[in-house]
């Protein structure tokens, strides 16, 4: 638990609110005592050198590992993030560097993964509505002004960044009110990479809060409204863009 | 090309049915026995038993799973049904159920060696052929239980006649079988999970998908299919041995192999399963017609094997390689 309870900044409270966040893996503290605000409609920067501890506090949030102490409020409510699901269900939507895509399977059947859309019966038991999926996998991508050949195509005849793009209409469709992206340009070519950071700046404007993980601090800082820093399983910085600057954010780094 | 017909073709399940067709079609015209009804009959005699394990075998493969135990899985349900029938004189369906819940437990402990106890699928489920074969032949207690006479069996084995083709009920099973597994894995979200859990577990996890449940119904499943085929079998036979169903597990996985399955999981369909059964049965057929050694058909279902596996890889390299390197 957090040794002081810092004094709220204003009397709003945040869209996710971390307090004392601890984690071990074995004999090592992955992380250690790490408060994190998001704020609503924010652009969060998180950098880190690899194993500053920034995998470890967005697997806590996309639900994918417990956190061992501390605690998280999502719109003011606790919340004990048990599962992937669970974290979808709260509105975080994470999208992978790897994109957490079926290359086998269509476009349309892994935009809805694990939450088909049903004409009949209930979840696990039900027959999935075809037409729906195609329908509304067409029109997230249109919404993200992403054109590809159609619903049906596989996955795995896309491009990196094409995938990452479906990744992202993806979790817009699912109303996701945060939006983590785990180093989603570290496979990317330049012109894709700045597609995928367009995307980012773009939902801003829709008011989706986005927390923006990279170790190219080059990507993050020209579209972060804040950027925190973490080395060694510390939160070591948490400045607004404008104080602070690509070099000596990479000083504090190293 | 248009685009569906490209992917259509570019389907190891729908080549191996076009193999099918024109082997049947060529082989018509060399022998005059081939298309009589006759033969056709005795064709499709084993078909159901070894299509329906095929099937179970396919859907476990495509959640990214092994199951080498099938085999003894096939002696171990009926020796069950049988030994209640003749010894317990118990009545015939609940028999049945009971082999059934023996081959659906032998599942339910695969999936808790493979997932609980994270051994990989391959040896956890070699070390229950041995098991189950064992609890078979222990059960036989040295003397095969004599099979009931005048059994009630008509109903899963006897013969329906179309055409003057005579094939038994069970072929009927087999396609009622299909019909219900195809529409799972094709139109329900629970196959779209088994796709998904074998095409890339990660993805799957990171998606909310309860890999493990997954992974579990298809182990049960796969077995409780090959408790069934084994009862059927048995049933045909009239019959019960321990050794029944010794080395179906490779046929199983060569049929499914041959219709399209990828080893590595999240490809595959059912119907394949059932096409790959098909032509298998149909080589050995036209081996046993042609008055050709019949001990070439071991050599000719390595040399499909080997085929389908490369088409298979093939296919997935072109895929790859028209992907934008961008």
């Amino acid at each position: 638990m957090a040794s002081e309870v810092e004094p709220r900044l204003s009397g709003a409270t945040p869209l996710i609110r971390c307090v004392g966040l601890q984690k071990w893996y074995g004999a090592i503290q992955a992380l250690k005592n790490v408060d994190l605000d998001v704020g609503y409609g924010e652009i969060i920067g998180l950098v880190g050198d690899n194993g500053a501890g920034k995998s470890t506090l967005i697997k806590i949030l996309s639900g994918v590992h417990p956190q061992d102490e501390g605690t998280i409020e999502v719109e003011g409510r606790m919340v004990d993030i048990t599962g992937p699901r669970f974290a979808m269900q709260l509105g975080i939507e994470t999208i992978y560097q790897y994109t957490a895509m079926v290359p086998e399977m269509s476009i349309a059947q892994n935009f809805f993964i694990g939450r088909e859309p049903l004409l009949w019966g209930r979840r696990g038991f039900g027959i999935v509505d075809r037409t729906r999926m195609r329908q509304e996998a067409l029109d997230g991508l249109r919404g993200i002004e992403l054109h590809l050949r159609g619903p049906d195509v596989p996955v795995k005849s896309l491009s990196g960044g094409q995938r990452q793009g479906v990744a992202i209409a993806r979790a817009m469709h699912f109303r996701s009110k945060v939006l983590i992206l785990d180093e989603p340009t570290n496979h990317l070519s330049v012109k894709e990479t700045h597609k995928v950071l367009d995307h980012v700046v773009e939902l801003k404007h829709q008011g989706v809060t986005s927390v923006f993980i990279s170790h190219n601090l080059h990507h993050v800082h020209p579209i972060s409204d804040r950027i925190v820093i973490m080395a060694r399983g510390e939160k070591i910085a948490d400045v607004a863009r404008g104080d602070t600057s690509v070099e000596e954010m990479t000083r504090l780094i190293s | 090309m248009n685009l569906n017909l490209r992917l259509l073709l570019t389907r190891t399940d729908i080549a191996a049915l076009l193999i099918f067709v024109i082997l049947c079609v060529l082989f018509s015209f060399i022998n005059g026995r081939f298309m009589t009804p006759g033969n056709i009959t005795v064709y499709l005699q084993p078909i159901p038993e070894l299509a329906i394990v095929a099937m179970g075998v396919t859907i476990l493969i495509i959640s990214g799973e092994f199951d080498l135990s099938v085999g003894s899985v096939f002696a171990l349900a009926p020796m069950v049904t049988v030994l209640l029938m003749t010894g317990g004189n118990v009545p015939m369906p609940l028999a049945i159920a009971a082999g059934l819940l023996v081959a659906a437990t032998v599942g339910f402990v695969n999936a808790w060696f493979t997932l609980g106890l994270k051994i990989p699928s391959f040896i956890a489920t070699l070390g229950m052929l041995f098991m189950a074969r064992s609890l078979t032949i222990v059960l036989a207690g040295g003397f095969p239980p004599v099979f009931p006479r005048g059994a009630p069996v008509d109903w899963l084995t006897g013969r329906v006649e179309i055409w003057g083709i005579a094939p038994r009920i069970s072929v009927l099973v087999m396609f009622a079988i299909s019909l219900v597994l195809g529409v799972v894995l094709r139109r329900r979200d629970f196959g779209h999970w088994i796709y998904a859990t074998g095409g890339h577990p990660q993805a799957a996890r990171d998606m909310g998908i309860n890999t493990t449940r997954v992974k579990t119904a298809a182990f049960v499943l796969c077995s409780t299919l090959a408790g069934f085929a084994g009862i059927i079998q048995s049933f045909r036979l009239k019959v019960i041995v321990p050794n029944l169903g010794t080395g179906l597990e490779l046929q199983a996985i060569a049929a499914a192999v041959i219709g399209g399955v990828a080893l590595s999981g999240g490809i595959g369909s059912v119907g394949g399963a059932i096409v790959g059964v098909l032509l298998l049965a149909l080589i050995e057929n036209i081996l046993i017609l042609s008055g050709l050694n019949a001990n070439w058909f071991l050599f000719a279902i390595g040399a499909m094997i080997v085929m389908a596996v490369v088409l298979n890889t093939q296919i997935r390299h072109r895929a790859e390689g028209s992907r934008g390197h961008q």
